[in-house]
């Protein structure tokens, strides 16, 4: 499936306005694009092969004092949603939640073929995986916030930044 | 209610309006005028919230199935499924699994069902509980309950909680700022959630068809809690079962908007636990399958499935808790939930809850603070008529628990009420009566009523704050004045201008003007002799007798409509109820043939502008400066932009007010009880009315209950907008002029 031209100007506007900087790239440029946003230490889990790969200074298979060290986080996105300029990260057994979760900044990496109009589409696709075999999504819009303290603040569990690196064939 | 019941009542609300009403009013005012930008951007907003309902209204109608298809998916997961008959019942359980697992200490997300059975009061025999929302955890260490449903410590200012901090945790540099506090939460917070071994969450919605539940926050906290312990237990109403997750999406998309007035929150988590992620074990600084996770979803009952059974209190299981009715009430917006909630509950939905849930005696504590102002109702995003469900219960609260046993003396009161109805609310819904009493006696009623000692009389006996100016009964009525008048010979059109009670005897004026302006525009009027609309005895929670005037009003104006004349209303609460409320209170036909042929009276006097009649007929405003208020109900029919429009033609300079209420809502503002609450919504209005530019502008509202607020509360006078507009002179053609 593609993603036509506006869908993917709806979504780099979206994600501005909730604050979360992002870089459009080619598999190949991943590595750098990630690099360039990244300060160590990070953590994080293997991107699949279509959106190029990690680089090397970032940890995987991190332990939990690791990932309370981190200050960066690399997963990826299965999903981002246009309207709201949401990342739908995954659970997985190698442990993308915490990697996307404790650490200060959160880099995900999204395949602009993922990107889809809104959020009926996101959830029509998250449906058949969780009717298939269970799976987990956070539809993660901007940085973890709060205003329970008397102003808007950010970072008040999750991650205070946000990057997104969007994946062009 | 006694004198001295009502005095405690006033104190208390007048301690909390003291205390906390600065920090909920900026708060809950912040959300509502997100809520209104926010879906303003959202195109298929109305139709979403149509969707969201009629997906709730399945549910509820479906939901035994959905909750057995919703046991077989957790448990194909790989998840337990427990259901609760009670909050005893599920706090048991949750300890069984707490022991099991040998905690020490379990973490929380926030969720009002734990807080509605209770649980960390439950707990906390066995173990450490620690709330790790950060409004949560604030209200844990201050010993107070939630004052919001969705922002629950919004009655703190940041100024208490760095006391609150600085005191409890004496750090080494005092803390100050929002994000100070926020991070130093943070890093406490994160420590004991990284020791924990249970989770507990609640879930915002559960689909039926994969055991997915839907956690709508914005801290991570959620994600945390679920991510660092083994266990993860979640408490949920029955009623957050829908039927599939392709029907989320309608709720994630109106959730946020309608609550805090985010298009989303930063965190939407679909789990379907036993979640993926590996286990994190900080102690030992390892991780461990996904398998090791194990997931108890704790089903409850607790009074719901009775509701579901009860068809005035269903629609309170469509609520999912999203606050936009708290956000968009006046009076909420003034005392929070300390004054308008219950055990658990706040905002205008909590009547429901607490009634369904805890019992009539809980929801009468705060039902009166719903005035019936209905703004709540186009903000909610599953369309619960709000309002009725407060009505209802009034009216159960009224009836008592031994309601039959009244039956003997029913007859002898001139009402359908019990004998046992407080006395101060059969005063307020027999004002048809009283009025008509005092019209007749006038000017000797008025003189009588305003003396001191007759004041502190009826504030005594019941409850009407002597503060308080009481409506002047004009010694002519309005259809005294109108009857055997004559109209237009040959008008163009017939309308029968519905005589309401307050235009008929306290704002006659009001009348009159209204009578020149129709036919100035050339249509005959007629004053026709029917009864009070019923709004009275409606608002005091007496529907039997409500329904009676409904019933013979419709007879008294039906006449009218099959004989092709239209119906006009001046009073905005009785054109909301012919719109609104008689749909429950007549059969289906007669309630449509009035409300389809009912108008405002701008309304109509906008479509007779707008079908060729000329506004020169009328007084011309040559930039006339005006503040213009318009009647709360009147905007939730979206029927005053009409008055608006009509001034605008006619060259009036208006300035129209954005509060929600003007706080005085007919019987409301009368009562002692309730007294400084409408005043403190009064002054909302009055300081949009007394700001630069707009201070010296003529005030002109639609209502009587926002005229009579006005002229308590401003020093210059005002008016209904029709005594601009209206000719002073009788029209031309008016026969036997």
């Amino acid at each position: 499936m593609t993603t036509d031209h506006t869908t993917l100007d709806r979504f780099t506007e979206r994600l501005d306005d909730f604050d979360v900087s992002h870089t459009l790239t080619t598999p190949d440029g991943v590595p750098d694009a990630i690099e360039a946003v990244t300060d160590l230490p990070a953590v994080g889990v293997e991107l699949p092969d279509s959106l190029g790969r990690l680089p090397e200074s970032v940890e995987t298979d991190p332990s939990p004092s690791d990932l309370e060290a981190a200050v960066t986080g690399v997963t990826a996105a299965t999903l981002g949603i246009a309207d709201y300029g949401s990342l739908v990260l995954p659970s997985t057994p190698d442990g993308a939640e915490p990697a996307s979760l404790y650490p200060d900044r959160h880099v995900a990496v999204v395949a602009a073929a993922d990107v889809v109009p809104g959020m009926s589409e996101a959830l029509a696709r998250l449906g058949d995986r969780f009717r298939a075999d269970g799976g987990d999504a956070i539809v993660a819009t901007g940085p973890s916030a709060t205003a329970d303290m008397g102003a808007l603040v950010k970072g008040a569990h999750g991650p205070k930044a946000v990057h997104a690196v969007v994946v062009r064939p | 209610m006694t004198a001295s019941d009502r005095r405690s009542k006033a104190d208390r609300i007048r301690h909390v309006l003291e205390a906390e009403g600065d920090a909920v009013a900026a708060n809950t005012q912040g959300f509502n005028a997100g809520r209104y930008e926010s879906v303003a951007d959202l195109e298929a907003y109305e139709d979403l919230k149509s969707e969201a309902r009629a997906i709730k209204k399945d549910a509820i109608e479906r939901l035994p199935e959905l909750i057995d298809e919703l046991e077989a998916a957790v448990e194909a997961n790989g998840g337990t499924v427990y259901i609760a008959d009670d909050a005893a019942d599920a706090n048991a359980y949750v300890r069984e699994v707490v022991a099991d697992r040998d905690a020490d200490r379990v973490v929380k997300s926030k969720s009002m069902t734990s807080e509605e059975i209770e649980l960390n009061e439950a707990l906390a025999a066995d173990c450490d509980v620690v709330e790790t929302d950060l409004g949560e955890w604030v209200l844990q260490l201050a010993e107070e309950a939630p004052s919001h449903i969705v922002a629950p410590a919004i009655h703190k200012s940041r100024e208490a909680i760095a006391d609150l901090f600085n005191e409890r945790f004496d750090p080494d540099e005092e803390l100050e700022t929002a994000e100070e506090l926020t991070m130093f939460a943070r890093e406490k917070l994160g420590e004991q959630i990284a020791d924990a071994d249970v989770g507990v969450t609640g879930a915002n919605f559960l689909t039926a068809d994969s055991g997915t539940m839907a956690l709508v926050t914005s801290e991570g906290n959620a994600r945390k809690t679920v991510a660092a312990t083994d266990t993860h237990v979640a408490v949920a109403g029955v009623e957050k079962v829908i039927p599939s997750v392709e029907e989320l999406a309608p709720f994630v998309e109106l959730i946020g908007r309608s609550g805090t007035g985010q298009d989303i929150t930063s965190y939407v988590s679909l789990l379907t636990p036993p979640v993926d992620s590996p286990t994190l074990d900080f102690q030992s600084d390892e991780t461990g399958p996904a398998a090791d996770r194990d997931f108890h979803l704790v089903l409850i009952d607790n009074g719901r499935l009775a509701m579901r059974e009860d068809d005035q209190l269903r629609e309170t299981l469509y609520c999912i808790r999203c606050s936009a009715c708290s956000n968009s009430c006046a009076n909420f917006q003034q005392v929070g939930g300390h004054a308008f909630g219950g055990e658990t509950y706040s905002g205008g939905i909590a009547t429901g809850w607490e009634a369904g849930i805890e019992g009539l005696d809980t929801a009468a504590e705060f039902n009166d603070l719903c005035t019936g102002c209905t703004r709540c109702v186009n903000a909610c995003p599953v369309e619960i008529d709000i309002p009725w469900i407060n009505t209802v219960v009034r009216d159960r609260v009224n009836l008592g628990e031994d309601a039959e046993l009244d039956w003997l003396v029913d007859g002898l009161t001139p009402d359908e009420e019990p004998a046992g109805l407080d006395p101060q609310k059969r005063l307020f819904g027999n004002f048809a009566t009283l009025a008509k009493l005092g019209s007749a006696t006038a000017p000797l009623s008025n003189w009588l009523a305003d003396t001191g000692v007759s004041r502190r009389l009826m504030e005594r006996f019941v409850g009407i704050d002597r503060r308080r100016d009481l409506p002047a009964f004009a010694s002519e009525t309005f259809r005294q004045w109108a009857d055997g008048r004559p109209t237009v010979a040959d008008p163009e059109r017939e309308v029968v201008l519905f005589p309401d009670l307050y235009t008929n005897h306290v704002q006659v004026e009001r009348g009159k003007a209204a009578v020149r302006a129709l036919e100035a525009l050339d249509v005959a009027v007629r004053v026709p002799d029917v009864p009070a609309s019923g709004r009275a005895p409606l608002s005091q929670g007496m529907i039997e007798t409500a329904r009676r005037h409904a019933e013979a009003v419709a007879d008294g104006l039906l006449d009218h409509v099959e004989a092709g004349r239209d119906v006009v209303v001046i009073e905005p609460s009785d054109h909301a109820l012919f719109q609104r409320e008689y749909e429950r209170l007549l059969d289906a036909d007669r309630y449509r043939a009035l409300a389809d042929d009912s108008y405002e009276l701008f309304e109509y006097v906008y479509g007779l502008l707008a079908n060729g009649a000329s506004g020169d007929a009328l007084a011309s405003g040559d930039g006339r400066r005006l503040a213009y208020h318009s009647h709360c109900q009147q905007r939730t029919l979206g029927v005053e932009r009409y008055t608006e429009a009509v001034l605008d033609d006619l060259g009036f300079d208006v300035v129209t007010s954005d509060v929600e209420c003007c706080g005085m809502a007919g019987s409301f503002g009368y009562k002692q009880e309730y007294y400084d609450v409408s005043v403190a919504v009064g002054e909302e209005l009055t300081a949009q009315f007394t700001a630069d530019g707009v201070e010296d502008r003529a005030v002109v509202a639609s209502g009587t209950s926002c005229l009579d607020q006005l002229d308590d509360l401003l020093e210059r006078p005002s008016k209904h907008p029709i005594e601009l507009v209206a000719p002073t002179a009788r029209a031309e053609r008016v026969s036997g002029d």
